[in-house]
């Protein structure tokens, strides 16, 4: 295992008290192989994902243990996590856009990414920023690095990043929805791209996305999270062929199948307040195989072989 | 386009002054320091537009050759607040903690005080003069460029693309210089134009006042004040350069408020 979580919290305080955002979460990432984190908006995904590389700000308290290769990222002193960052550890945004500066053109991003980890010189320098489009499959190179984020497609900026974080040769690739602001075909390619890249370079890669299809499509494991936990994790054929946790469960039952005019399932209800936590389950009051208990105790996890999950009804499902 | 009429006249008024205070000796009808005593105080007439003052000096020509230390004075009391109020909001903005707090009482403290009461009092203490005045302008006028660049440096800050520079690794030095400065900016540069306007007028007032400018330089502010003893009998001496004086300030509000326009700049 080159990552892995422990107990991972979140806490933000806010003016009307605190939200637990990320409430004991764990996670471990191999390296050469792909964790899907899937869970609806709010779940505590992407705060996660920003928790591990410690890009969370003053206000959020963050506890618990990441370790990187046996190294606690929690307590590394500045120096050491700016040499972690970058380095081994890479990042993909969601909005492409957002993520790369207006101001300077992509080979300019590329290039400073390059100065800033490794020791070639200029004209290796851009011999490596061709490569590297070349790489995430941007083609006319020479004269794409002399344009802006702007005069690039909404598929290319996400290319572009990539190459962008792949400039540093990263260990460790964290996908914070990489594809939910592209369309469906280029969602596919930069798909394909990323595990591609994994299998090439022998990263681990932890994909956040809301798009179980995804996660089907890509991930060997999976962690469904729900209100700041991990309710379940697996092996992805085990989970989606006999999910445990109630939650998952209706997730799969709520996603089109291939059988066509086959029912959809919607969760009832809406997801749960962060800032109130219940003593119970927090999928409870929206759980269809709710029990008695699922009200007054917080189920814990039962190990299954290759499973963790955490529900009470997990073993009638 | 709405953006555009305002920018182009403003640009039109100020390339104008801008050619008036590069070649004045091939614009001014006259040598702004020759005397001509066959014509003291005289009217507005063909040979002299703007009239002539006491000693017989050609208004007009004397209003152009001004319009160089003018220019300047637009340049440097604007550049002055400009340098330090970024380098502050760059700053206390990315840093927060207990320097933006003090930094938020400091500003408070220095925006109760009306803008030329300040700059008055200061030059009062530090004795007149341009220098002096720039320096005084500078202590007061940095609280407003603060403002506006922390204000923007903490939406920035918020970016994905400033957590991408911190995941990429990259010391905080160049995420603000290179990431930060240059997104934050724009509305900072646009204000500035806009502060030129108000420079023009701050400078011209302190050089009414006998506190910037020193005659017998010749400053709009110090013309206006040579015509003062004048004013029931010859008061086209003031005129000219008070007409400059809005001018110039309507060239920079102009220009001003078209670049916020066309960029698309919130205020």
């Amino acid at each position: 295992m080159s990552l892995v979580v422990r107990d991972l919290r979140v806490v933000f305080n806010t003016r009307s008290g605190p939200v637990w955002a990320v409430d004991g979460v764990d996670l471990e990432v191999a390296p050469g192989s792909v964790l899907g984190l899937v869970g609806e908006s709010g779940s505590g995904k992407s705060v996660t994902l920003r928790a591990i590389a410690r890009l969370l700000h003053g206000h959020a308290k963050v506890s618990g243990a990441v370790s990187w290769q046996g190294e606690d990222v929690l307590a590394m002193p500045p120096d050491r996590l700016r040499r972690l960052r970058g380095a081994e550890i890479g990042i993909v945004f969601q909005e492409p856009m957002a993520a790369l500066n207006p101001v300077l053109s992509i080979g300019q991003q590329i290039d400073e990414s390059l100065v800033a980890h490794t020791v070639l010189d200029t004209k290796s320098r851009r011999a490596r920023a061709l490569e590297l489009l070349d790489l995430v499959g941007i083609s006319a190179g020479a004269t794409r690095l002399g344009q802006y984020p702007h005069e690039f497609s909404g598929g290319m900026r996400q290319r572009a990043m990539i190459a962008i974080a792949l400039a540093s040769a990263p260990k460790l690739l964290l996908a914070d929805e990489p594809t939910t602001a592209l369309d469906v075909t280029i969602q596919d390619q930069i798909l394909r791209l990323l595990l591609r890249l994994k299998d090439e370079l022998g990263m681990a890669l932890v994909l956040v996305t809301h798009d179980l299809g995804v996660v089907a499509q890509t991930c060997e494991r999976v962690s469904v999270m729900y209100a700041g936990r991990v309710c379940e994790t697996g092996k992805v054929s085990e989970v989606f062929a006999h999910p445990r946790h109630a939650y998952t469960q209706a997730l799969l039952r709520a996603m089109p199948g291939e059988q066509i005019g086959a029912k959809l399932v919607p969760i009832p209800g809406q997801a749960p307040r962060l800032d109130a936590p219940s003593p119970g389950c927090a999928f409870q009051p929206r759980c269809t195989a709710r029990e008695p208990i699922c009200a007054t105790q917080r189920p814990s996890f039962t190990e299954l072989a290759t499973r963790r999950f955490a529900c009470h009804a997990g073993a009638r499902l | 386009m709405r953006a555009w009429l305002p920018l182009g006249t403003g640009l039109l008024i100020l390339t104008a002054f801008l050619v008036m205070a590069v070649i004045p000796e091939s614009i001014a009808p006259y040598d702004p320091l020759g005397f001509d005593f066959a014509a003291l105080l005289a009217e507005p007439s063909a040979e002299h537009i703007f009239g002539t003052d006491q000693f017989g000096r050609d208004i007009l020509s004397r209003t152009i050759a001004a319009s160089r230390i003018d220019l300047q004075i637009a340049l440097f009391a604007m550049l002055g607040p400009l340098l330090i109020g970024s380098v502050i909001g760059l700053l206390v903005g990315w840093f927060g903690g207990w320097a933006d707090a003090l930094f938020g009482r400091l500003a408070d403290i220095v925006v109760t005080f009306p803008f030329l009461v300040l700059v008055i009092a200061i030059v009062a203490v530090l004795g007149p003069g341009l220098i002096n005045m720039y320096i005084a302008v500078s202590c007061v006028g940095w609280v407003v460029y603060a403002r506006l660049m922390r204000g923007e440096v903490r939406i920035q800050a918020q970016a994905d693309y400033v957590a991408a520079a911190r995941v990429l690794g990259y010391s905080t030095a160049r995420i603000l210089l290179r990431h930060v400065l240059p997104n934050a900016v724009r509305p900072v540069l646009v204000y500035a134009v806009t502060d030129m306007a108000l420079a023009i007028l701050t400078g011209s007032s302190l050089g009414y006042l006998g506190l910037g400018a020193q005659p017998p330089t010749a400053e709009w502010g110090v013309l206006i004040a040579d015509g003062r003893n004048f004013f029931t009998t010859a008061p086209w001496i003031s005129l000219a350069p008070g007409v400059a004086i809005v001018l110039a300030g309507l060239g920079f509000s102009l220009t001003g408020d078209g670049l916020q326009a066309l960029l698309d700049v919130k205020r």
